[in-house]
């Protein structure tokens, strides 16, 4: 542990921190971004969350109880835009902005300016979009994917809107950009591409995505913009557009966007399923492959999203078979997280329960993938709660729980203390036993034939929107004591050891705990380097 | 914190900057152009706010960009931050690339797919049997029911071997008078540098010039307006935010030919010329694929 000792020093001399205010406004550190960055999120998180159970209480009976349709819409829309770009995706760049560095063996991000520039723009973005709640004609209604014609007729709300995107999208890009050029200029001698951790990897390839698609997200709410405001017949059939067209462009990024949302929960989830298994992953390049597969993949199946629109058969039969391709090379992931377990010695703390929750209902979710991806089929479940069911399994107990089984799994390295096992126990049983309650009987909404984003329906639907909302208010609720469990744990948690979990690999665990200020200032020696390294 | 101070920065390491308040001031120059842009299209106020913002914005790249100029003047980055600079300048332009690709997209999707099913083509054949019976779907088109500023709903085109072709042949000879101050700067030629790049700069503000008069041209005399269709919508959005892309990328070239006569770069470090150089290469291709799809064919 020479070099590790060694770090220490040298760190102990340079760890002062810029105090008060400032080291937040004006940050510069990683560490301190990330931080931002996953508070951010968290409040976005529960905000997010407070319009879901709004559209869960209003949904609790048949027949319009508490709000009004339009505000009922504006809630869906909002939440969507809220969990989408305000909760996940700056959770996953927080996630990023903490572990990047640490696991590659850098002092820092690359660019740690355009790096705080990346954050700030979110709360200024997120105050945009919160504004619209307030100006005449409400918030926006027609659904987070912005379809023109509807979205055009939105009140003082659109321009907001659309603003706001182009805000979170600089955001996005920039933040990404940042991630590619860490990951690809600052490694520690001896850290090959084909050594990093996983996580670095599924974070470089959705660092790709983003940059190639939400320019396009960009390019599709300007159309927007200006057939509202200039004239232009983008989307007006009259002048030679065609408001599908909005659509392909639309998912053209949307598709990629969710593979954005779950990529890096490929890579969280394959640290920790080693780490708690006590085994190398199983078939590391594998799923390096298996991943870059999918973001290729993720380019050419956005129409799935759009099969009742109407388009050649061709076309429906291309986007078919394209988007069934991707269970493969997913399949691959799988089997490899299961044969990684695989006689490993096996222990159950909460990042592991997070991580098994993972394998079991993000699977389930791309099971009712697959059969929305037949198009036959898909005509029926189309805009169906079915759908809805789907991508909350694919998001909630996919990217959500992977986000927080990083937390939980990375938090003693973070802070130096060690959380509440027992309360984290109960937040993973409460959040597993609510999303299951809250989600699974979607699915029997959606073949019922209960369509989405309405805030009434026919009384034979009556009993699982009641077990739903019932699931709805258990899982919203469990979330406090997540948010209990980590701030126990930073205020008074026991002294974590430097590697808190014994089977956990990476350069982050050779770093003393808490992590110091700036993570490698001095490289790592190729020795420390090659100890860290699993594969 | 040795890679944290200036004066002491060792050259041997990354250089991770102070504290800086130009990232939040930059956020908040952002939401006050972009609030004011809001309020001023929402009809809430006039454009007061937004020229404010506009202000801010102009504050923001001076500011920040002095700060990182002195930086590099002081010799604080090593050639991995130089690394950091060029791999994240070549990303930045992938995603230009691709908001670009958004409006292409969009003529793509009118030219092969939307006009010819308002026509009637294919499955989409009630389109011309009870819709819109008279529409004939070519290409250019303001759609079947002829949008557009004229009242017969009549317009007409900018032919491709007019002014775009000589605007094609101002782009094109910039990108050579540049590439040739690129070898100067390379070779320590710095009276070549400053002429090739001042002939540079100023072909890229002639093909401003002649865009604009050409803009007003098709405006005033051609019934060619924003509002004129799919085909002025795709016209203007694509040579507009072209257009848009070169009068940055000038701007940004003057500003570089400010620092090369005050005698910044050397052979081997000058990424701020190299960047702004690659910005002026890719508006320029972009420029060949908006006078093939867009003037031409």
């Amino acid at each position: 542990m020479a070099n590790t000792a060694t770090h220490d020093h040298a760190h102990d001399a340079h760890d002062h921190k810029p105090q008060g205010l400032k080291r937040w406004l004006y940050a510069t550190n990683h560490k301190d971004i990330g931080t931002m960055y996953l508070v951010f999120a968290c409040v976005l998180f529960f905000l997010g969350g407070a319009m879901a159970l709004v559209i869960r209480l209003e949904l609790f009976q048949p027949g319009l109880q508490f709000v009004d349709p339009g505000f009922f819409n504006s809630m869906t829309t909002m939440h969507a835009l809220l969990m989408i770009f305000g909760a996940v995706m700056p959770a996953w760049t927080g996630l990023a902005n903490w572990m990047v560095p640490m696991q590659v063996g850098a002092p820092d991000m690359a660019l740690p300016r355009l790096n705080n520039f990346s954050f700030w723009l979110l709360p200024f973005a997120f105050t945009l979009l919160l504004l619209t709640l307030f100006v005449p004609g409400g918030a926006p209604a027609g659904g987070w994917t912005l379809y023109p014609p509807l979205s055009l007729q939105a009140g003082d709300s659109f321009p907001l809107t659309i603003f706001a995107i182009h805000l979170m999208g600089i955001s996005s890009i920039l933040g990404a950009i940042n991630v590619v050029v860490t990951i690809m200029n600052m490694r520690a001698p001896g850290m090959g591409l084909l050594n990093m951790p996983l996580f670095c990897w599924t974070w470089l390839i959705t660092a790709y995505l983003l940059i190639a698609v939400m320019p396009v997200l960009a390019g599709a709410v300007t159309m927007l913009l200006t057939d509202h405001f200039f004239g232009t017949a983008f989307f007006t059939a009259a002048g030679g557009g065609d408001p599908v067209m909005f659509q392909h462009i639309f998912w053209f990024f949307g598709h990629p966007e969710v593979y954005i949302l779950i990529l890096p929960a490929f890579g969280v989830v394959s640290e920790i399923i080693p780490t708690f298994s006590r085994k190398p992953l199983f078939g590391y390049e594998s799923m390096v492959y298996a991943t870059a597969s999918i973001a290729f993949l993720s380019f050419i199946v956005w129409a799935h999203h759009m099969f009742t629109v109407g388009m050649p058969l061709a076309g429906q039969l291309f986007f078919m078979l394209s988007t069934m391709l991707i269970a493969v090379p997913t399949g691959v992931k799988v089997f490899n997280w299961c044969a990684t377990m695989w006689k490993g010695s096996i222990s159950f703390e909460t990042p592991m329960l997070f991580a098994l929750a993972f394998l079991f209902l993000f699977t389930l979710g791309g099971f009712s993938g697959l059969m929305l991806a037949i198009v036959p089929a898909d005509f029926q479940y189309h805009d169906s709660y079915f759908v809805v069911a789907h991508f909350h399994y694919v998001l909630v107990p996919g990217a959500v729980f992977a986000i927080m089984a990083g937390v939980y799994y990375w938090l003693p390295k973070w802070s130096g203390k060690m959380y509440d096992e027992r309360i984290g126990k109960l937040h993973f049983w409460l959040s597993t036993i609510g999303v299951n309650v809250l989600f699974f009987p979607q699915h029997f909404l959606g073949l019922a034939g209960m369509p989405r984003r309405i805030p009434d329906y026919s009384t034979q639907f009556a009993d699982w929107n009641m077990v739903s909302s019932i699931g709805a208010f258990i899982f919203g609720f469990s979330q406090l004591l997540f948010v209990y469990v980590v701030w126990s744990a930073v205020r008074k948690g026991a002294p974590a050891p430097q590697r808190p979990w014994e089977g956990a690999h990476g350069l982050e665990w050779e770093l003393p705990t808490p992590a110091p200020y700036h993570s490698w200032e001095t490289p790592p020696s190729r020795e420390v380097v090659t100890k860290g390294v699993m594969h | 914190m040795a890679n944290a101070h200036a004066t002491d920065h060792p050259a041997d390491k990354y250089y991770v900057p102070h504290e800086s308040p130009w990232p939040i001031y930059g956020s908040a120059t952002l939401f006050v152009f972009m609030i004011g842009l809001c309020g001023w299209l929402n009809e809430w106020y006039g454009p007061w706010i937004f020229a404010i913002g506009t202000l801010m914005l102009i504050g923001l790249f001076v500011g920040w960009f002095a700060v990182v100029i002195n930086e590099h003047q002081k010799g604080m980055y090593n050639m991995q931050v130089d690394r950091s600079f060029r791999m994240g300048m070549l990303w930045f332009i992938f995603s230009e690339v691709m908001f670009f690709a958004a409006f292409f997209g969009a003529l793509f999707y009118a030219r092969q797919l939307s006009v010819p099913w308002a026509g009637g083509e294919g499955v989409k054949i009630f389109n011309s049997l009870l819709l819109w019976k008279d529409y004939s779907a070519g290409w250019p088109t303001n759609g079947p029911m002829a949008l557009g500023p004229r009242d017969d709903g009549s317009f007409e085109t900018i032919p491709a071997f007019g002014l775009p072709a000589i605007n094609t042949a101002i782009l094109l000879l910039s990108g050579v008078t540049l590439t040739i101050a690129h070898h100067a700067i390379k070779e320590g030629n710095r009276r070549i540098l400053n002429i090739f790049l001042g002939v540079t700069i100023l072909l890229g503000f002639i093909f401003v010039g002649v865009q604009s008069w050409e803009y007003i041209h098709a405006y005033r005399d051609l019934g060619l307006q924003l509002s004129t269709g799919i085909y002025g919508s795709t016209f203007f959005m694509l040579t507009g935010f072209h257009g848009l892309h070169v009068t940055l990328g000038a701007i940004m070239l003057l500003v570089v030919w400010f620092r090369t006569m005050k005698g910044h770069f050397t052979p081997q470090r000058h990424f701020g010329f190299e960047a702004v150089a690659w910005y002026w290469h890719f508006v320029d291709v972009v420029w060949l694929g908006l006078f093939v799809f867009v003037y031409w064919v």
